[in-house]
């Protein structure tokens, strides 16, 4: 029998149904990714083999784990299953830790609880090796560490490094490097293959992005709904996809749209000229979080801004919405000097990543849309308003009727059309779009990037799309900018800069973004040089 | 609103009677409260005095009435200082920190850490006995003791929601920090300025009370329960009902709002109904 | 951290500074002529007269603020005007009543509310959580000196165990004394107790939602392990700060409830030189109280950076 072997596992909360006869099955050394939407089930299916569950949860079906049926075992018995059999590592690193202990501690914690009979100098030999074994070592990293001293990658590792200190024979990871940036994702993913390759054990990975785990897996799990939809060995898995969803999903994460050709010389709508700016930290330290920045934005032009989180993309974004006052250089709006003016405000505005957080939950769609009036010196009078704000909702794909509910009504991907319709209610010239999609599921990111698209053709509009994804940035944008620590490191015709980086930091970036239709990992060596960085 | 929590219930119940008990009390008590009776005191509680009578032979149940009303006309007044007065505060100094002037902020901050400093009752009984005793000073003194409260709720609340994308999308548009405050950032820390009056009311109801205990508060004679307790305490022993009723109904006032909040909190707060969601997707 | 002790310690200091000065204007200035005041109607001109001498009053404003400050600095703290005794003296005396029976208060609201708190957590819905809770929202609501008086009817008239009021003096032993302050310390204690309570469930559920629990959990600790190991130290950082509150909740409670009791501690001794406008007095207590108060907040912020590594850090705060 398999390593795991969950057979017809159904699961509700409260009685709603989250899983449907989920079957999958693990063999020792192998990598089985489930990939879904939000809202399919897939972290629950792996909550429910640790059986870490919420109140109230309701679980048939059996979860056999090396040919045990541990759906059947005692709390207790379970608590002795996770101590030595199953570890598991999160989503989210910020918070998985202990903030009062040091990662010493956490690590020989868990290496006490699965081996009670070992001597306290043992202890600290094993925890020590774990956290060298995920790229801590022991001179930079002692155990004495407190994990806010740690950066999201590093804090991921030490997550690990508890888990496989227990030498589990089943890994469970959900959604590893979601939080984390590009590069250090690569990473964290080549130390999981790893780890899994030189111990033999089972891994579990969950994930919403097929690109990631297309790399490593050896079997793919699509879920949608609470139901696998399909499954198969990752060797000509993407050949033979059977299930229209499954399609889909593929079909978005390359996502190619309509190439528009170069552009010509238009006057430019937005001009950065030597922009910097510092911020005081401490007494008299400075951070140069933007640093002599120089760009122009033509009409009709996309622009992509691509960096990870740190670089300054935050900050010069900031700045250029005149949310920010700026040490050095200058922006131009329309040809004009702007900084936080009211009158060159029509001409820019922003689409931001939370579909969530943008919208303020007490006010309706017909007032939210309308905000951006403010700007104008002479606004029109509320009934022309009103009719401009229908035009709009119509233009994003939203209905007339949709103007008098509130946010929460909407789903993820409808609020980011409603933030869309905001943005181009004052017909600017330009708009920012702040990580615009890098909240939604796949499906939805695609229809959202579809929509922009086809709204450059009607209002002629430019976007500088702000963010740390590659791979949509390299299909909708004319140019790209490649920020790092404040400065503009390389900039160039998208396709061009894509396919011959000159800047070693472009490299890097393009090496470590997922992409689906590049082969396997396999190159061992590469993977051990890489794993001690960061 | 389909499903209101009991404590709401019951607790917006017991405020409700006592609120109305105040109110019958301006046009309606079984005695004149200040009706003094010496044939017929210490009577016990019964159907002629439903809550007995005092060492005057006045009505207890009339005076508990209009000792209610006392009550909360102060607590009301002290509270609602408080708000109008720290709430705007608290939202200057979130607005000001946010928009690069935290020295202002810092200045609001400390002057609240300092009205903390002073033990809150020992300042009121200081206040009263400088200013002297009377339900007035009562009110200035417990209000005082509100503002820096309502401050820095406010500005604790206000300052999570300045991070919220639609108020970058307002200042985007060209609105200001006032604009912003009062538009944006008021009525989504409404929620948590109610739960936090109904819990002031009541802490006020209770310092109100203890002002009168030491003689501060509402003058004789006007009754007001925290003085009527301070009388019973020498007659205790022989006559216990006195001190029974008026620290009884405190409790029942103070149980009713602190009931109330707990409740309004449990239907407001966006946390915990989040909480519930992501139970069911996570 | 260094640095941050010491930012502390600054803001410590203005504190007591901007106090000493409102102390002294509600005191001294606003009301007028302080000696009048504290003559009352009854006095003669003569006597108020050589009351202002006595006070200084002849002198300016600022003069008198600092030789007050710069007497207090140096342990001198005026003669009390009734009981024409150095103030200091009338303090030491009654600290000795007032300082224990806070810090009695305070350790049994502690040892009642801490584990109240994480036993209704820990079985939340159940009936002893309900139940456990339902008792601490009557604690709350019930004003502290009627608690007291109740504790008189119940204690020594129904039960006669002991004499409810009095306070025997140190020389009596240590016992005696600690029996007289038990009764005043429960009445003090029960309704912090049952506000702390409150506190410390909402902060221990709020902790078990956290992810490092998951973890913890994912290790293979119970959920009763992972509380314990994990849970409490983080649930504890908001529930000091209210300890912090109480303490000086309990400080100024006292003047009540050592009014009630009859023992003679500064709450009691306050009081009284209210009623008998000794202004002198009144506002040397209320300075010291103010400094307790400023005193323990530092100390809970040194706890802080103890129980939390991450404000350990140079530059934080």
């Amino acid at each position: 029998m398999s390593l795991l072997e969950i057979q017809d596992l159904s699961l509700s909360i409260h009685g709603t149904t989250i899983l449907e006869k989920v079957n999958l099955s693990i063999e020792k050394g192998q990598v089985v990714a489930i990939v879904g939407e939000s809202g399919s089930g897939k972290s629950m299916t792996s909550s429910a083999v640790i059986r870490l569950l919420p109140e109230g949860t309701v679980t048939s079906g059996a979860i056999w784990l090396n040919d045990e049926n541990i759906s059947e075992k005692s709390e207790k018995e379970m608590c002795a299953v996770r101590a030595n059999e199953i570890g598991m590592v999160f989503q989210e690193p910020m918070t998985a830790l202990n903030p009062v202990e040091t990662i010493g501690a956490q690590v020989m914690e868990a290496i006490r609880i699965s081996e009670p009979g070992l001597g306290r100098a043992e202890v600290r030999e094993r925890a020590e090796l774990a956290l060298h074994r995920v790229g801590l070592d022991n001179q930079r990293f002692p155990l004495n560490t407190y994990p806010h001293k740690l950066s999201g990658g590093q804090r991921q590792r030490v997550v690990i490094a508890i888990a496989i200190s227990q030498n589990p024979a089943l890994l469970i990871a959900d959604e590893p490097t979601t939080a984390l940036d590009v590069t250090a994702q690569a990473k964290i993913m080549t130390l999981l293959k790893k780890l899994v390759d030189q111990d033999k054990m089972g891994l579990l990975l969950i994930s919403h992005d097929l690109a990631v785990v297309a790399d490593i897996a050896d079997h793919i799990v699509i879920m949608k709904d609470g139901q696998v939809v399909e499954q198969g060995p990752r060797e000509g898995f993407f050949e033979n996809m059977k299930h229209e969803y499954t399609k889909m999903l593929f079909a978005a994460a390359h996502h190619k749209l309509q190439q528009k050709f170069v552009v010509e010389e238009t006057d430019p709508v937005l001009e950065i000229r030597g922009l910097s700016k510092d911020y005081k930290i401490g007494r008299k330290e400075k951070l140069q979080a933007v640093n002599d920045v120089s760009f122009t934005i033509g009409r009709g032009e996309n622009i992509g801004l691509v960096g990870e989180s740190g670089c300054g993309k935050s900050t010069l974004t900031r700045c250029i919405l005149g949310l920010e006052d700026f040490q050095k250089g200058e922006i131009l709006i329309a040809g004009q000097k702007f900084n936080g003016e009211r009158r060159l405000r029509r001409h820019i505005n922003v689409v931001f990543q939370d579909p969530y957080g943008s919208f303020n939950p007490r006010h309706k769609v017909g007032r939210l849309v309308a905000e951006p009036y403010y700007a104008l010196d002479d606004p029109p009078n509320e009934d022309e308003k009103k009719q401009k704000v229908v035009e709009m909702l119509e233009h994003v794909g939203l209905s007339a009727s949709d103007i008098d509910k509130y946010p929460h009504e909407f789903s993820g991907g409808q609020r980011q059309r409603i933030a869309i319709a905001r943005a181009l209610i004052t017909e600017p010239d330009i708009i920012l779009l702040d990580e615009a999609t890098s909240a939604l599921d796949v499906l939805i990111r695609d229809q959202i990037l579809e929509l922009l698209a086809r709204l450059t053709s009607v209002f002629g509009i430019s976007y500088l799309f702000v963010s740390h994804d590659l791979t949509t940035v390299k299909n909708i944008t004319d140019r790209v900018l490649v920020m790092k620590d404040g400065v503009i490191v390389e900039e160039g015709i998208t396709a061009e800069v894509y396919q011959n980086p000159r800047h070693p930091y472009t490299k890097a970036l393009l090496e470590a973004s997922p992409d689906i239709t590049k082969s396997k990992i396999n190159n061992k060596e590469q993977l051990n040089d890489n794993i001690f960085q960061h | 609103m389909k499903h209101l929590p009991l404590s709401f219930i019951v607790g917006g119940i017991l405020t409700l009677t006592f609120t109305l008990v105040a109110i019958l009390s301006f046009i309606w008590t079984p005695y004149d409260v200040e009706a003094i009776n010496i044939a017929g005191k210490f009577a016990m509680p019964g159907l002629d005095h439903l809550m007995g009578t005092d060492h005057f032979g006045r009505d207890i149940f009339s005076m508990v009435m209009v000792g209610t009303r006392n009550a909360i006309a102060v607590s009301l007044v002290a509270v609602g200082i408080g708000m109008i007065l720290g709430v705007p505060l608290g939202l200057w100094a979130a607005g000001s920190r946010m928009n690069g002037g935290s020295l202002i902020d810092e200045i609001l901050m400390r002057g609240n850490d300092l009205v903390f400093a002073f033990p809150s009752l020992l300042m009121a009984i200081m206040i009263t006995a400088v200013f002297g005793p009377g339900a007035i000073n009562a009110i200035i003194a417990i209000g005082i003791f509100n503002i820096p409260v309502f401050a820095r709720m406010t500005r604790g609340g206000a300052l999570s929601i300045w991070t919220r994308d639609y108020i970058m999308a307002a200042r985007v548009a060209g609105k200001g920090n006032m604009r912003i405050s009062y538009e944006h950032i008021l009525p989504n820390i409404l929620n948590i300025l109610i739960v936090q009056a109904t819990i002031q009311f009541s802490i006020a109801i209770i310092a109100e009370a203890s002002l009168s205990y030491v003689g501060l508060g509402t003058q004789p004679p006007n009754p007001s329960l925290g003085r009527m307790l301070n009388e019973a305490q020498t007659m205790i022993f022989f006559a216990p009902w006195l001190a029974y009723f008026p620290g009884g109904v405190i409790v029942a006032m103070v149980l009713g709002l602190n009931l109330m909040g707990d409740g309004l909190r449990d239907m407001l707060d966006p946390k915990l109904k989040k909480r519930k969601a992501s139970d069911v997707t996570a | 951290m260094a640095h941050y002790i010491l930012k502390r310690l600054l803001s410590l200091v203005i504190t007591l500074l901007v106090a000493t000065i409102i102390i002294f204007l509600i005191i001294e200035v606003v009301p007028g002529d302080p000696a009048a005041y504290m003559m009352g109607l009854s006095g003669s001109s003569e006597a108020a007269d050589a009351l202002r001498i006595e006070l200084g009053l002849d002198k300016g404003a600022l003069e008198r603020y600092f030789s007050w400050v710069g007497g207090m600095l140096s342990g001198d703290f005026g003669i009390s005007y009734t009981y024409r005794v150095p103030v200091s003296q009338l303090i030491g005396e009654r600290t000795l009543v007032s300082v224990p029976l806070t810090v009695y208060a305070l350790i049994l609201s502690t040892l009642i509310a801490v584990p109240v708190g994480v036993i209704s957590a820990s079985r939340r819905g159940s009936i002893v959580d309900t139940s456990l809770m339902g008792m601490a929202q009557v604690g709350v609501a019930i004003p502290n000196f009627w608690f007291a008086i109740l504790m008189v009817l119940v204690f020594s008239t129904s039960l006669g165990w002991f004499s409810a009021v009095g306070f025997p003096g140190w020389d009596a032993g240590f016992w005696p004394c600690i029996k007289a302050l038990t009764i005043p310390a429960v009445s003090l204690a029960l309704p912090q107790a049952a506000i702390l309570a409150r506190v410390m469930r909402s902060s221990v559920l709020e902790v078990m939602q956290e992810d490092y629990i998951r973890t913890a959990r994912a290790k293979g600790l119970s959920r009763r392990q992972a509380l314990i190991r994990h849970g409490l130290r983080n649930a504890m950082i908001p529930v000091l700060t209210i300890l912090g509150l109480q303490f000086s909740f309990l400080l100024a409670g006292g003047i009540i409830i050592e009014s009630i009791f009859s023992l003679p501690g500064l709450g009691r001794l306050v009081f009284q030189s209210i009623a008998q406008r000794d202004l002198i007095v009144v506002k040397s207590i209320v300075t010291l109280l103010v400094l307790a108060v400023v005193l323990i907040t530092f100390l809970v912020d040194l706890i802080y950076v103890l129980v939390d590594p991450r404000l350990r850090e140079e530059g934080r705060g």
